[in-house]
């Protein structure tokens, strides 16, 4: 894991005081809301319905024991007793008071923690493959090029006041599990010559017009990979619209230039920007690289698992993965015990899985985009006590990537922005679908639900998604299937008239009972649907 | 270093279609949505470069700033507008030496936003050593 050192110390530092200043100016009139909106903002600090919340950020979801204690710490001392994991693999705070959020900086601060970028319209928190440097199928470790990422993005001096957010996702491997083709800017290492490189998707998104990023560079090598994402950024802040909120994402620009364009322009900003010497050398990449050194794992331990616990059987099957080192596996924490909220975890439950990584996982978890938690290198004879540990603690829900493993924004019970309420529906949806046997039976089953069309609940996305909006003052919720975002990434695609709370996990369940008659041997919802279309299911739900 | 709008005897800046279309004006005005590169073939007769910055949010003027002094501009180059002292540091990394703040702002405040940052992460226009750079000597 990454190591500040004293500069990344002075950094974070001097970031806690100059925001401390910034709240005691607000706080005595001197500045506006207005005027103070965007620095709280590139703080993390929203203010929601209720309350201010406060979103931590996690780089490339990597964390140890300290820091997974303190996020524990911050739930307790200054808000309800629990937090709320996020889709970038961030940490939110639903009820913080303004006047504590410089106090929260300075204990986050002391474990090498921060929000800067968390929010506002600038680069923000880099987001990554919640598996790196356990997953058999990654070519090399991603997150040393997303740290030096995250330090080239910190307190960008040319890019804090963009047209609108921007948001980078770095992944090693062929199966996308970071939703990579969905960000601002998704990076992929790919392997040419030998030597690693970055493919560059420029101009992914989901909100009102969500868009799959077209491949803009096929093989930028590490020496030239800050140059050229300074480029394409500066192309984007000089070029993309200030007119129109809604327009204002990278993603538009490149629509309408086409991607052949913002390619041009890029490739000649590159030419431009190579020639100020802002790469660092080979060896700032080796010393942070040396920080992400694979733990030291036994690939002599047992490989064999004891299965005579039945529970436990089932909950292997579904929550382990595989890892690169025999002996060893990935465990996932789901986070979305049936009738809960997507994400959230008390902060007795944060101190718990802390625990089990110092324990068990060489002292490393990680926060997925699908809003659960991972202990990445687990000895394969450890998985048991893990598992009774987690079990007793209501964290053994054996759902990843079931129907009820369903990844929910906050929605309107406590969003400003939101139309309808997102936590309700997953709760029913997942409590229609409890049955473990039937959510087998189902099989990988991606569902997803965004309050508004914002789409922070990633609907676009969804083998099956929801989206809340509001008609005529109440709550509606449309329906789309088909959505991925792995690497057979889609857009999904509106079944016809919106339903009331109800009527759409009823349409989910006419849905999955067509799904069921439909499959062929081995194939999955989503593909079934790629492979029949939509009017079966559309037949289906509305007769 | 906080300077305000138009010491006495300053030559007026001109837009940049008047610029561009005289020969004899040393000052400019560049608008956010206007292309910083136009004034390249000019730099050498041009001792101030004034970029508007009509909303502070409005960040089209930070480009704007490092392409000049990229160029080799080493003239005045001024942020006018709606500029704030939450953003003096980012602006002055960009380039920016004066400044011309349409509310004044407090000297207290700026001096202490300037000397906030004891170092920056990456390479900007200000000729600032960056942190690899020291790391690595």
């Amino acid at each position: 894991m990454y190591k500040y050192d004293e500069y990344d110390h002075a950094m974070v530092e001097a970031r806690v005081a100059e925001f401390s200043d910034q709240v005691r100016r607000r706080l005595a009139g001197e500045i506006t809301e207005d005027q103070f909106k965007p620095l709280r903002l590139m703080n993390g600090l929203y203010l929601q319905l209720h309350a201010y919340m406060l979103r931590v950020a996690v780089p490339y979801g990597t964390l140890d024991s300290r820091q997974m204690r303190m996020l524990a710490h911050i739930a307790r001392k200054y808000d309800r007793d629990y937090g709320h994991f996020t889709t970038r693999q961030n940490i939110q705070y639903n009820w913080i008071k303004l006047e504590d959020a410089p106090a929260i900086l300075e204990d986050l601060a002391s474990v090498e923690m921060h929000a800067i970028q968390t929010s506002g319209n600038c680069i923000r928190n880099i987001s990554s493959d919640q598996w790196a440097g356990a997953a058999a199928d990654e070519i090399t470790d991603p997150r040393p090029w997303a740290e030096l990422l995250r330090q080239w993005s910190s307190f960008h001096p040319e890019f804090s006041y963009l047209p609108r957010k921007f948001k980078i996702a770095v992944i090693a491997a062929d199966e996308d599990r970071a939703a990579m083709r969905l960000h601002d800017i998704g990076i992929q290492i790919v392997e040419k010559d030998g030597q690693h490189g970055a493919a560059f998707y420029v101009g992914g998104g989901m909100g009102r017009t969500p868009m799959i990023a077209p491949l803009i560079k096929d093989f930028v090598p590490l020496d030239d990979m800050l140059s050229y994402a300074e480029a394409c950024l500066r192309v984007y802040n000089r070029y993309g619209r200030r007119d129109n909120i809604y327009k204002a994402r990278i993603k538009i620009l490149i629509h309408e230039l086409g991607a052949d364009e913002y390619r041009r322009q890029v490739e000649e900003e590159f030419k431009h920007v190579k020639s100020l010497g802002i790469d660092p050398p080979k060896a700032e990449f080796d010393r942070i690289a040396a920080q992400f050194a694979p733990p030291p794992l036994d690939a002599s331990a047992p490989d064999a698992i004891d299965r005579s616990d039945p529970d436990f059987a089932v909950w292997v099957d579904q929550n382990v993965a595989a890892h690169k080192v025999s002996g060893h596996a990935i465990v996932n924490i789901s986070l979305k015990p049936i009738g809960g909220i997507p994400g959230d975890a008390s902060s007795a439950q944060i101190d718990l899985m802390a625990d089990l990584a110092e324990k068990y996982s060489h002292d490393e978890l990680r926060v997925t985009h699908a809003q659960n938690i991972v202990l990445p290198h687990v000895r394969k004879a450890d998985l048991y006590a893990v598992w009774q540990a987690l079990d007793a603690a209501g964290l053994a829900t054996p759902n990843l990537d079931l129907i009820s493993d369903i990844i929910a924004c906050p929605g309107l019970d406590y969003c400003s922005l939101a139309n309808a309420r997102s936590i309700p529906v997953a709760q029913k949806i997942a409590t229609r679908f409890s049955d473990l046997g039937r959510q087998k039976e189902l099989g990988e089953l991606k569902l997803k639900i965004s309050g508004c069309i914002n789409a922070c609940g990633h609907h676009h996305a969804g083998h099956i998604g929801i989206l809340g909006v509001d008609r005529k003052g109440t709550e509606n919720y449309q329906l789309s299937l088909g959505g991925s975002g792995a690497e057979d990434v889609s857009l999904g695609t509106i079944t016809g008239p919106g339903f009331d709370e109800d009527g759409v996990v009823d349409a989910i369940e006419r849905v999955t009972d067509k799904y069921l008659a439909e499959r062929t041997e081995g194939e999955r919802f989503v593909d079934t649907f790629r492979r029949v279309g939509m009017a079966p299911f559309k037949e289906a739900i509305y007769g | 270093m906080v300077e305000h709008i138009h010491s006495d005897g300053e030559e007026p800046a001109v837009t940049l279609d008047a610029f561009l279309s005289q020969s004899n004006a040393t000052a400019v005005r560049l608008e956010p949505d206007e292309d910083a590169r136009a004034l390249i073939p000019h730099l050498d007769r041009l001792a101030l470069i004034e970029v508007a910055f009509p909303k502070f949010r409005d960040g089209r003027g930070y480009s704007s700033a490092r392409i000049l002094r990229e160029a080799g501009y080493a003239g005045e180059l001024r942020a006018q507008g709606d500029v704030l002292v939450d953003q003096i540091a980012y602006l002055k990394r960009c380039g920016f030496d004066t400044f011309a703040p349409e509310k004044a702002l407090n000297p207290a405040d700026v001096e202490a936003a300037l000397a906030r940052w004891p170092e920056h992460y990456q390479g900007a226009a200000d000729g600032a050593v960056p942190i690899w750079k020291l790391r690595h000597g």
